[in-house]
C-alpha cells in the first residue's frame, strides 16, 4: 500500500531529479553536439571554459546581477515588512504589494521595456519633464543590469515582504510594549529587536533571493536578450545561447554543473551563518 | 467606543492605535509610495491597451488612454482584420493568443492537479501509514529539496526528445507533474499533526486503507492541499524557460511563450506596444481574477509557505 501511494512520486524523483542529475554531471566530461552520442573528452570543457572570456564575463553580469537584485530586494522587504508590522495589518495593502508575484517574468519584462523605452516610456518622458537627460535604461552597456535587477526587485519585493511579515507575526507585541517603556524609538527598536528576530527567517529568504537572482533569465531573455553586446549576458542565458543556439551540450552541462556548485556553496555558507546567529535570538 | 477603549486599555492597544506622530507619517508615506510603485505598471498596461498605438506614441505621457479603442484587445485576440489592426498601429500579422491561452490553461491545470495529487498520495504514506525504509526514502526525497535544479533542464530536455515528446503536452507536463519535494514535506508536516481518533474510529467500521485516506485524512487536509493548489497553479502559468525548452509549436506552447514570440515580432522601428500591453493583460488576467477570488488565501498561504 505504502509503496503503492509513493510510486508517482518515487518514479519522478528517480527519473526527472536523479537521473538528470547525474546524466548532467556525465554530459559535462562529454562532447555532445545532440544529433550524435556523447564522447568522453575528461575535463576539456572546463579546459575551455576557464579560458573563455565571455563565461568569465558573463560570470561578473550574473554577480552584479545577483549583488543589486538581492541587496535591493532584502533591504526593501524588511523595510517593508518592519512597517507593515507595526503600523497596519490590512489584507488589502499586503494583497496590492504582492500583485506582481502573479506574474510571469515575461509579463513583467515586457512591460517594463514599455514604461523604460528610451524614446516613448513614461519613465524617461517624465525624467525629460523633469529637464534629465533620457535614459538608454535597457540599451546601453551602463544600465543594462542596473535596469534588469530593478525590475526584479519590483517582482520579488511583495511576496519577499509578505514572507518576511508573517514571520515578524510570531514576534509578542509585549516585547515592543516593553521597550516603548524603557523609552526606545522606533528605529531603535527596528535595529535592537526587529532585525535580530527576523535573522534566522531572513537568511533563509536570503539563500532563496539569492539561488533566484543567479538563475535569473525569462527578464534578461525577454527585455535584453543579454544585450547590448552581452552586457547583460547572464549566465543562464549564455548556458542557453550554447546549448540552443550552438547546440553545445556538453560545454552549456559544464557550466550548469559549475552555477551548480556555486549555488551548493552559497546555501551551504548562508546556512551555517544563519546556525551562527542562532544565539543571537535569545 | 473605540476611543474609550483604547484609552482603558493603554498598553495593549497604544502600538498599533496611537495618534499621529512624525514617525508614523513617515511610515505611511513609505507605504503609500511603495504601493503606487508596485500598481502603476499594471495601470500602465490598462491604459496603453485601450490606446491607438499611433496616437499614444504622439502623446507617450497621457495618463489615460490616448485616443480609446478596444482595438489592441481585438487585434491580439485575433477578433480585428489585418487592415483595421494595422490602422491602428498593429503589426497586422495573426497572433494565436487565444490559442496560447488554452495551452495555458490545458497546461497549468493538468500539471498542478497531478502534483498535488501524487503528493498528497505520498505524503499520506510518509505520514500515516508505517512501513519500513520510510525515514530513508523521505530523507532522500528532502535531499531534493536542498539541491538546485539547474542542473537537470538540460538532460530533461534530452529526455523528453529522445521520448519523442517535443512539442507535446505530455513533454511540458511530465517532468513537473509526478515529484515535488516541497509539496511532500509541506503536506506531510500537516497530517503529522492530524489526531489519530477519527481515523481509529474509522478503521474500527470497517474502513479500508483507501477508503481512509480518501474519506477522513484528505477532507481534513483540505486547507493545505488548496493552498498548495493555488501555489502551484500561479507557478505553472508563470513558467517561462521549461516550455521554451520543449515547446516551439503555437498549438501546445503557454501563453508565456507566445507573449514572448509576440514582443519578438514586433517591428523595432515601431514595436505595436499598445498591442503588447493588451497580450500582457490578457496573460496576467487569469491570475488577477484568481487573486480577486482568493486574495486572503493566497497572501497567507505565502507567509504560511515561508515559514514552514
Amino acid at each position: 500500500m505504502a509503496w503503492l501511494l509513493i510510486a508517482p512520486a518515487a518514479i519522478g524523483f528517480l527519473v526527472f531529479a536523479v537521473y538528470p542529475t547525474l546524466r548532467g554531471i556525465y554530459l559535462s566530461f562529454t562532447d555532445y553536439r545532440l544529433l550524435s552520442a556523447p564522447v568522453w573528452i575528461g575535463f576539456q570543457n572546463f579546459i575551455d571554459l576557464v579560458n573563455d572570456s565571455t563565461f568569465w564575463a558573463s560570470l561578473l553580469v550574473t554577480l552584479y546581477f545577483v549583488v543589486i537584485a538581492v541587496s535591493l530586494t532584502l533591504i526593501a522587504s524588511v523595510v517593508t515588512a518592519a512597517i507593515l508590522h507595526r503600523v497596519t495589518e490590512s489584507t488589502l495593502l499586503r494583497g496590492l504589494i504582492i500583485l506582481p508575484f502573479l506574474i510571469s517574468g515575461v509579463v513583467a519584462a515586457t512591460v517594463w521595456s514599455w514604461m523604460l523605452d528610451t524614446q516613448l516610456g513614461i519613465v524617461n518622458v517624465v525624467i525629460q519633464h523633469l529637464g534629465g537627460d533620457g535614459v538608454r535604461f535597457l540599451t546601453s552597456r551602463e544600465w543594462a543590469i542596473p535596469s534588469l535587477a530593478l525590475i526584479s526587485v519590483w517582482k520579488n519585493m511583495g511576496y519577499t515582504s509578505i514572507i518576511l511579515f508573517a514571520g515578524l507575526q510570531a514576534i509578542p507585541p509585549s516585547i515592543y510594549e516593553a521597550g516603548r517603556l524603557d523609552g526606545a524609538s522606533e528605529p531603535k527598536m527596528f535595529f535592537r529587536l526587529t532585525l535580530p528576530l527576523l535573522r534566522p527567517i531572513l537568511a533563509l529568504v536570503g539563500v532563496l533571493n539569492v539561488i533566484g537572482a543567479f538563475q535569473v533569465f525569462d527578464i534578461v531573455s525577454v527585455a535584453t536578450k543579454g544585450g547590448p553586446a552581452n552586457a547583460s549576458l547572464v549566465l543562464q542565458m549564455y548556458i542557453y545561447q550554447k546549448a540552443f543556439g550552438q547546440f553545445n551540450f556538453g560545454y552549456a552541462s559544464a557550466m550548469s554543473l559549475v552555477l551548480f556548485v556555486i549555488l551548493i556553496v552559497i546555501t551551504f555558507l548562508q546556512m551555517r551563518l544563519l546556525r551562527a546567529n542562532e544565539s543571537d535570538t535569545n | 467606543m473605540t476611543a474609550s477603549i483604547a484609552r482603558t486599555l493603554p498598553i495593549a492597544r497604544s502600538a498599533r492605535r496611537s495618534k499621529f506622530t512624525v514617525g508614523r507619517g513617515v511610515a505611511w508615506s513609505y507605504l503609500v509610495i511603495v504601493v503606487l510603485v508596485t500598481v502603476f505598471p499594471f495601470y500602465w498596461m490598462l491604459r496603453s491597451a485601450l490606446s491607438n498605438n499611433y496616437a499614444m506614441i504622439a502623446d507617450p505621457s497621457s495618463p489615460v488612454p490616448v485616443g480609446f479603442t478596444w482595438g489592441p484587445f481585438l487585434r491580439v485576440l485575433g477578433l480585428a482584420s489585418p487592415q483595421a489592426a494595422i490602422a491602428e498601429g498593429g503589426s497586422g500579422a495573426s497572433v494565436p493568443i487565444l490559442h496560447y491561452l488554452l495551452n495555458s490553461v490545458i497546461y497549468a491545470t493538468i500539471s498542478t492537479v497531478l502534483i498535488v495529487f501524487f503528493s498528497t498520495l505520498a505524503a499520506y504514506a510518509f505520514s500515516r501509514l508505517q512501513w519500513r525504509g520510510r525515514e530513508l526514502v523521505f530523507a532522500f526525497f528532502l535531499a531534493a529539496l536542498m539541491v538546485p535544479g539547474i542542473l537537470t533542464l538540460l538532460p530533461n530536455f534530452v529526455l523528453i526528445k529522445d521520448l519523442g515528446l517535443l512539442n507535446t503536452f505530455a513533454g511540458i507536463i511530465l517532468p513537473g507533474a509526478l515529484f515535488s519535494a516541497f509539496n511532500i514535506f509541506f503536506l506531510r508536516q500537516f497530517m503529522l499533526g492530524l489526531s489519530t481518533e477519527i481515523e481509529e474510529a474509522a478503521l474500527l467500521d470497517g474502513a479500508g486503507k483507501f477508503r481512509m485516506l480518501f474519506g477522513v485524512t484528505l477532507p481534513m487536509t483540505s486547507g493545505p492541499i488548496v493552498t498548495l493548489t493555488i501555489l502551484g497553479f500561479i507557478g505553472v502559468w508563470n513558467d517561462y524557460f521549461w516550455p521554451l525548452l520543449v515547446t516551439s509549436d503555437s498549438s501546445v506552447a503557454p501563453l508565456t511563450l507566445g507573449l514572448a514570440i509576440f514582443k519578438q515580432s514586433s517591428p523595432q522601428s515601431q514595436p505595436d506596444w499598445a498591442g503588447l500591453m493588451a497580450a500582457t493583460l490578457v496573460a496576467a488576467l487569469p491570475m488577477l481574477i484568481l487573486f480577486m477570488i482568493f486574495g486572503k488565501r493566497i497572501v497567507n498561504s505565502i507567509g504560511f509557505s515561508g515559514i514552514k
